[in-house]
């Protein structure tokens, strides 16, 4: 290639721009109070509300504490309110004030706009479930997990595979409003059916093996395995393959349907 | 040929509802030119202008900026250019410094914050949020993350819409000594006045095609000059002496005002006020006007309408015969 159709070298890094992006994301956060509000106090709020049922449950024979009840359904919370609800309106909001279309015109690339844009939520996310761990640890006796190598991949794959949800989910609502209705569904059939209040242990088994389909039940019994770490080697690979299942589904969503601009 | 920074050949844009936008556009623009696509709403300025920012690929037809598909190589063409949408795209919560921070993180070579708003006279509001700032403020917030990282090749969609007068003569000297400094810029308008000042060369747009090309002068001199006056009771057109002589092509008498066209503005103006002194006529409301962009605008969104397949300056020209009312032998 001769020298004359070389230009000027791109002097940003993926990492940088990205860090740009999340910081102003970061700050139009901290002026959405109302998201803020459902993304930082309740997941923190409802464990306590999870813990009265869980103290009223039959728990004996199921290997389970209180504590590792109420723990993998806390983070659950965090991944549904922190990430994915906070997520949908983000996307939803910046799409709709043509930011996305903007910000395709720079530098970033298609990844890098919908990953910095979820940095300070993902940041969220993973702060909570750090705090919740420690709360459950000494409030609620869950102890120390056992195979923590577990909770982090199930913690890990949950929140790509509900960032990927959430950008679907978007590309689905006209407006922020549309979106809170949009995302609805997921939030509920996770909440009933992805062990958030009740474990799949104590469920009937007919709608347990049903329920542990959900895109979060492999999430949540990753984490609870990673805690008391009696999840068999089976169990463990099936709940593997079906939270990578999920987030790969989820990111070709994205990529299929994903809308960078407002209808007309 | 390595100075043609827009290249771009037969290019076709189709929507989703099968609209096609973008009928067979072709042109290029130079190294430090300033090209202007002019055209009235809808005529597919902005839909060729998309395609090449890259932020869509074309149904058909190549695009080559700085010699690189901006869509398939997007990443050999972004640092070097620099976008204003004609809508702005900004978080409406962030202050103009919060915003041009964040597209400083995002561009190679960025300016500092204070001088890219200093740039476009935004120094003042650098702690507002952008919901606050009027639409011209807006405009020039966009213009300064457009220009932030330097750019060789400014595209620019309607820099304009939105400003006072005062805004827009200032925004005009920014992008004419930009310019002047050896950047490439293809701007869209309509504003003709707009791209009279500005374009080196320009292309009017019409129903997705190119309905005339080139530089602004010789897009104007294709155009017809007028001289229209109201000739006494009594006096009829074939009064005058013959129009040809005159070198007038065309004519016509609308409610009793005589409408002559001509190329040859000063013979045929010479012609007619010394017929006028000799047989002491006096031609009331008397009006002599050289041809203009507005003119030559007008004729070709007429003509074309009128023949589709119309493109060039020639083609256009000839189309425009479909609207002449009586011809000069």
């Amino acid at each position: 290639m001769s020298t004359t159709t070389m230009g000027p070298v791109a002097t940003t890094t993926p990492a940088g721009r990205m860090r740009a992006l999340a910081r102003a994301e970061l700050t139009l956060l901290g002026r959405a109070k109302g998201t803020l509000f459902a993304a930082l106090f309740v997941p923190l709020v409802l464990p306590f509300s999870v813990q009265q049922a869980a103290k009223g449950m039959d728990l004996k024979g199921t290997g389970l504490s209180v504590g590792t009840v109420v723990l993998p359904g806390a983070i659950g919370f965090s991944l549904l309110f922190a990430v994915y609800s906070a997520l949908t309106a983000v996307y939803v909001a910046r799409r709709e004030e043509l930011v996305l279309k903007r910000l395709r015109t720079g530098e970033l690339r298609d990844p890098e706009i919908l990953a910095g844009a979820a940095l300070p939520s993902i940041a969220i996310g993973v702060t909570q479930c750090l705090v919740l761990a420690v709360g459950c640890a000494v409030l609620l006796d869950a102890g120390v997990p056992s195979a923590p190598h577990l909770a982090v991949l199930g913690l890990l794959l949950g929140i790509v595979m509900f960032a990927a949800l959430a950008a679907v989910t978007g590309s689905f609502s006209r407006s922020a409003e549309s979106a809170q209705v949009m995302s609805m569904p997921l939030m509920f059939a996770s909440m009933f059916g992805s062990g958030l209040f009740i474990p799949f242990e104590v469920m009937p088994d007919k709608v347990a093996s049903v329920c542990e389909l959900l895109p979060l039940s492999p999430v949540i019994e990753l984490v609870r395995g990673g805690w008391t770490g009696e999840l068999s080697g089976s169990d463990t690979l099936s709940a593997l393959a079906l939270a990578v299942a999920w987030t790969v589904v989820s990111v070709f969503a994205v990529r299929r349907w994903f809308r960078w601009e407002p209808r007309r | 040929m390595t100075d043609q920074v827009i290249d771009v050949t037969d290019l076709r844009r189709v929507y989703g509802g099968g609209f096609e936008a973008v009928r067979g556009v072709s042109f290029s623009v130079g190294r430090g030119e300033l090209f202007a696509l002019l055209g009235t709403n809808g005529a597919g300025k902005t839909s060729t202008l998309e395609l090449l920012e890259g932020l869509a690929a074309p149904a058909g037809g190549r695009v080559r900026v700085l010699g690189h598909d901006p869509y398939a190589e997007r990443g050999a063409v972004r640092h070097r250019i620099g976008v204003m949408l004609q809508e702005s795209g900004f978080p409406s919560e962030l202050t103009v410094a919060e915003t041009v921070r964040m597209w400083a993180g995002c561009t190679s070579g960025a300016r500092p914050i204070g001088e890219a708003l200093e740039i476009v006279g935004l120094g003042k509001r650098s702690g507002v949020r952008v919901k606050m700032l009027s639409g011209g403020e807006k405009r020039r917030l966009d213009l300064a993350t457009a220009l932030i990282g330097q750019p060789e090749v400014l595209f620019l969609d309607e820099p304009t819409t939105g400003l006072d007068a005062e805004g827009r003569r200032e925004t005009w000297e920014l992008v004419r000594a930009l310019r002047d400094s050896g950047t490439t810029v293809l701007l869209t308008t309509h504003y003709l006045e707009e791209a009279e000042h500005l374009a080196d060369r320009l292309a009017i747009m019409h129903e997705g095609r190119i309905a005339a090309s080139g530089r602004v002068a010789d897009v104007v001199a294709e155009q017809p000059s007028h001289v229209s006056f109201e000739l006494p009771t009594g006096y009829f057109v074939g009064d005058l002496p013959p129009l040809a002589e005159l070198g007038v092509s065309e004519h016509e008498v609308v409610g009793g005002r005589v409408l002559l066209r001509t190329h040859e503005l000063q013979r045929a103006a010479t012609g007619l006020l010394l017929w006028a002194r000799d047989a002491d006529v006096s031609l009331g409301r008397l009006d002599v006007r050289a041809a203009s962009l507005e003119e030559a605008f007008l004729r070709i969104a007429r003509a074309a309408e009128g023949a589709t397949g119309a493109s060039g300056v020639a083609a256009a020209s000839g189309a425009a015969g479909v609207v002449q009312k009586e011809t000069v032998a």
